[in-house]
């Protein structure tokens, strides 16, 4: 491997890494205070993907993207109002098996509503402009993808830190009951991370699917359970640990299909995740770094 | 009290029952070109009930959710296959690359044994295989929290299919291509497609029934209860969640290995997710819990999905007027606003944590109309399934 | 509420039971059907090509609705089932077309499901005619499957021998695993390619739905190949193309007759320019009258249906569509030849069966029920259009385009 093939992999690697930890969060903030893998985020950010491709049928991309964004967020309070929030005193399997039933109800009411066949995912004309360094070649949005997602995770780290909101969602994720009990409005701090889940979740979406160009009512199933692992990885509820974890699982995901092994590429982050479950179940960033949320 | 009727008359109500149901699966079996569609839904019908009994093992009556059964079916689904293709065929189903020397002499060796010995050794070796690797998963995974052995079930799962599909198993598995050939259910005298996967489902819910009924069967339900306390009551937990798993990925594969025959050549794509989100709907619909309502549930749900529902799936045009909704992915869609609607409002499912009973069965009808109370609200079966 | 769902649900058990008591389709008895199992895939990775191939046959069946049995009219029944692209899925399709009891099956687009389904046409001794499956599996073993179109092994060697005379000495072989049209046609190619003196770079593979091609397409081009073989579907290819443009590799990407879709040009763009194919017919073809007649009756028959000239992304005849024609009306043929419904007729009549008629050329079987046919048209992608380029026969004959 010459080193241009291996800056480009790394490149590959890094930028699909930057939409899988902008997705982790999602998982990450909703673990952190519901204690419930919420299935159905993968969904909502494949849904981003239709949304997109319906508004940039008629909007110019610039109004498109807030446009889907907001949707998005709408559709991520929609999820948490009907599938969770009732059942927020039920046990535990049910809560899951609730959340297993959405994620099956949006795939396929995206089969009924756009048909299984992949829908052509639009151009944003400034993301896909060719960009060469050297001799590696890529569209722009590769090379922003890890960028923006280091700008919106430190953003969000100083919400979380600053502000009145941020205060209460971690004392919620420390501990449920007691915040409850000191007049913390807990549905609104749910709503909230609901809503930051599925802002960040959407532009994941832009991110990633611009790169891929095709959307499938399957598209969110994969990278929704890798996310996942990544946040596992990187300590449930930590959201640097999140992003940690979506880079590694990008980047070691690029190279074993480069290696030829691609068939092992989904299989190696679940052995990862049986392996960090069984070493160091609370993940690289968990507890120590307590930035719970 | 319990009022039921005696054992001696619960036997022969039993004992009609079967016999009457023996006789209506071979009836069928005589009608296949006109009940085609009938026998191929009841077949898969039966096959996925086995899976979904051995699904509500884990869940229902021991408290672990995993969601690793397409993982399980996967592995008996492919022992099974590979054990049971004739021979001769052997050559064109591996086209691409050839089988391995030493399985297929093996199989040569195996070719002797009659062929309904054969597909019974396949069935259990399928169950034994899966029994296994369910025995070494469940040492790490059994160990974690609820949601995160569910995570890590699924993973498993999708590890088992990645495996088979690798191109490294390409001699023994077929790598991506799939297996054909495999010989479907028959006893020789083109009897036995139904008699054959009814028969191995009586046998392994049966078996099922008499594990949840024994000692074991109370210490499953304890650690569902409440782990701590069974624990402090002195049953091993490990052991016996361990067991659980291994009993239950037992019978999943040989519903696996079933399945393999039903449909005649498998890939590892059909042993997606998604399969098992169809158990755990059946499992929902039937009641966690609840054995009949697993073995109810799986055949209302197939029924509905492969044959009474599939005009949910074509336009229909009535009078020129096109009627709203009916088009392709109609029907999945209302499966799983059905999955959310029992989830949300109606968590018992169908049968909640009751069992058939001749008792029950036979004294709905006056039950129903003097409208005493519903069978479930009888004392001495309490404790919600779904807990 | 919970009783009122049980006698409901007990309801619809006894509705269904009673239901299958009543054989669903009751028919008048003064007239005589006989049904034609059609098994396509209108949904999944290849619901755009078959789909093209469905509306030749349904053209086949506009055109020619009964056929006399014995000296009685007998009105054909088509009976669609969707294989959805998926070896699972083909199975139960298989299964309801059986229980409808039809007499001859024509399908599919896609070798990996005709292959899956083999087995049970062969079990339920029903015929089965392949438009366009061209893996030599589909009817290697099988004595009930038939095709109308070429091979594989033949497909590849057109396409290494075209790439040879385009002056490539370096080829990379892209496939789909687990896909037996893919990997066949690649392996076969591969083989070709290095028979004739070629060089073989790379041989990458990919997994079905996978929508991310960088990895593959940078170990590509770090070995410059001259030209990128990739046989592949429908929705794959668009993809592929411009992720690797993206990436600078200039290359000339080739596949196999999947790839003659215009939908491909409409969602790759400009950057579909150059791209080579292999296929079964050329609507331009003017020698054979058949052709002609079907191309102008085809066209008029897309134009009257909204739904189908959009899914057939314009009135552009595919070359699909004409193998889907000429199965329906080969099927036709054999059950006049038979002169009987009963399936096993239909498959000894096809055996023996010359159809001079036919749209993609003359149509007989050999030994293995696959049609002897030796032609294959290159056509290369100009101005957002595919653009035949020459035929290529088995013996390495060609004619150049006229234009």
């Amino acid at each position: 491997m010459t080193f241009t093939t291996f800056i480009q992999h790394c490149l590959t690697g890094i930028s699909l890494g930057g939409a899988y930890a902008l997705i982790a969060i999602g998982y990450t903030m909703v673990y952190g205070i519901l204690l419930l893998i919420n299935f159905a985020h993968a969904d909502i950010f494949m849904m981003a993907g239709y949304f997109m491709i319906f508004a940039m049928s008629s909007l110019p991309w610039f109004i498109s993207i807030p446009v889907v964004i907001i949707v998005t967020i709408a559709l991520g309070l929609a999820v948490e109002g009907a599938a969770y929030r009732p059942l927020r005193m039920a046990p535990r399997m049910s809560i899951m098996i609730s959340a297993i039933g959405m994620s099956y109800l949006l795939q396929n009411l995206a089969i009924y509503l756009f048909s299984a066949l992949p829908r052509a995912y639009p151009t944003i004309e400034p993301l896909k402009q060719n960009f060469k360094i050297g001799e590696v070649s890529a569209s722009l949005v590769t090379f922003l993808t890890p960028v923006l997602t280091i700008v919106l995770v430190v953003l969000l780290m100083q919400l979380i830190k600053r502000t009145k909101i941020g205060m209460a969602m971690r004392a919620v994720s420390r501990d449920y009951d007691t915040s409850k009990l000191m007049g913390i409005k807990i549905n609104r701090v749910i709503r909230f991370t609901f809503i930051i889940g599925s802002a960040l979740a959407a532009i994941g979406s832009i991110l990633y699917f611009t790169d891929r160009m095709s959307v499938t009512p399957f598209s969110g199933l994969m990278p929704g359970l890798k996310c996942f692992v990544a946040a596992v990885l990187g300590g449930i509820g930590s959201i640097p640990g999140a992003v940690i974890g979506g880079f590694f699982i990008g980047i070691s995901e690029t190279f074993l299909i480069a290696f030829g092994y691609s068939t092992f590429s989904d299989a190696f982050t679940f052995l990862l995740l049986i392996v960090i479950l069984v070493i160091r179940p609370t993940g690289l960033l968990g507890e120590t770094i307590t930035e719970k949320v | 009290m319990k009022k039921d009727f005696s054992k001696a008359t619960r036997l022969i109500l039993s004992l009609m029952a079967m016999v009457g149901i023996f006789f209506l699966l071979f009836w069928l079996e005589g009608q296949k070109s006109q009940y085609g569609m009938l026998i191929s839904v009841m077949q898969k019908g039966v096959i996925l009930s086995i899976a979904a009994v051995s699904m509500n093992l884990l869940t229902g009556f021991t408290g672990l959710f995993s969601l690793g059964q397409a993982g399980f079916m996967a592995i008996g689904a492919y022992v099974t296959g590979i054990l049971t293709i004739p021979v001769d065929r052997v050559d064109s189903v591996y086209y691409v690359n050839g089988m391995s020397e030493g399985l297929k002499s093996f199989k040569e060796t195996l070719a002797v044994l009659p062929s309904p010995v054969l597909v019974a050794l396949a069935l259990i070796a399928g169950g034994l295989v899966a029994a296994i690797f369910a025995g070494l998963v469940g040492i790490p995974v059994l160990r974690l929290k609820s949601d995160y052995l569910a995570i890590a079930t699924l993973g498993f799962a999708e590890i088992i299919r990645a495996v088979i599909a690798s191109p490294q198993l390409d001699k023994i598995t077929n790598g991506s291509y799939g297996i054909k050939a495999i010989p479907g259910f028959d006893l020789g005298n083109g009897r036995g497609m139904l008699l054959i996967p009814f028969g191995v489902a009586f046998l392994c819910i049966g078996l099922i029934v008499l594990l949840i009924k024994s000692s074991y069967g109370r210490a499953f339900k304890a650690i569902r209860e409440d782990d701590i306390a069974a624990e402090a009551m002195g049953i091993g937990l490990f052991k016996h969640k361990q067991l659980s798993f291994i009993i239950s990925s037992f019978f999943t594969a040989i519903s696996g290995g079933l399945l393999a025959m039903f449909m005649r050549s498998i890939e590892s794509r059909a042993f997606q997710i998604i399969l098992t989100y169809d158990i755990l709907l059946i499992v929902v619909i039937g009641g966690i819990g609840s054995i009949t309502g697993s073995v109810v549930g799986a055949f209302l749900v197939t029924f509905a999905k492969e044959w009474w529902l599939r005009f949910f799936d074509t336009p229909l045009t009535i009078n020129g007027v096109q009627i709203p909704l009916l088009r392709q992915g109609f029907r999945m869609v209302v499966f799983s606003v059905l999955l959310m609607a029992i989830v949300l409002f109606y968590r018992k499912g169908l049968l909640g944590n009751t069992e058939f009973s001749w008792y029950g069965f036979l004294t709905w009808p006056s039950r129903f109309f003097k409208r005493k109370k519903p069978v479930s609200a009888t004392p001495g079966e309490g404790g919600a399934g779904d807990e | 509420m919970k009783k009122f769902i049980s006698v409901f649900l007990a309801l619809i058990m006894v509705f269904g039971v009673v239901a299958i008591g009543s054989p669903a389709t009751v028919e008048a008895a003064d007239e005589k059907v006989i049904k034609i199992g059609v098994f396509e895939p209108v949904t999944g990775e290849n619901g755009g090509g078959g789909f093209q191939e469905l509306l030749g046959i349904r053209y086949g069946h506009e055109l020619f609705p009964t056929v006399e049995i014995d000296g009685e009219e007998y009105q054909i029944e088509l009976i669609e089932v969707d294989n959805k692209s998926d070896r699972t899925e083909a199975a139960s399709a298989v299964q309801t077309l059986l229980a409808q009891n039809v007499s001859v099956v024509i399908g599919s687009y896609g070798s990996g499901v005709s292959i899956a389904a083999g087995e049970l046409f062969n079990d339920a001794q029903v015929p089965a005619i392949a438009p366009s499956a061209t893996n030599p599996q589909v009817t290697f073993d099988n004595d009930f499957y038939f095709r109308v179109c070429f091979l594989d092994p033949f497909q590849g060697s057109v396409m290494a021998q075209f790439a040879k005379e385009e002056g490539a000495t370096k080829a990379a072989v892209i496939t789909q695993l687990g896909d037996d049209y893919s990997a066949g046609l690649g392996n076969f190619f591969l083989r070709a390619f290095e028979e004739g003196g070629g060089e073989i770079v790379a041989n990458e593979q990919f997994q079905t739905n996978q929508t991310d091609f960088k990895a593959i397409l940078t170990n590509i081009k770090a070995v410059e190949p001259d030209v990128i073989f990739a046989p592949s579907s429908i929705t794959t290819a668009p993809l592929l193309i411009k992720q690797a443009r993206e990436l600078g590799i200039e290359a000339t990407i080739m596949a196999g007759d999947t790839w003659e879709n215009q939908s491909i040009i409409d969602n790759a763009g400009a950057e579909a320019e150059g791209v080579c194919v292999s296929t079964f017919f050329d609507e331009n073809d003017t020698d054979n009258p058949a052709a002609k007649d079907f191309v102008e009756g085809f066209k008029e028959f897309l134009n009257a249906e909204e739904e189908y000239l959009t899914k057939n992304g314009g009135d552009g005849v595919a070359a699909v569509s004409a193998l889907g024609y000429d199965a329906y009306c080969v099927a036709v043929e054999a059950i006049k030849a038979a002169n009987s419904t009963d399936s096993v007729a239909i498959r000894d009549a096809l055996v023996d069966l010359v159809y001079e008629d036919g749209v993609t050329g003359s149509i007989s079987f050999d030994e293995n029920g696959d049609a002897n046919k030796d032609m294959a048209y290159i056509k290369i992608v100009e101005d957002g259009t595919f653009k035949f380029l020459k035929t290529v026969t088995v013996g390495g004959d060609e004619a150049e385009a006229d234009d």
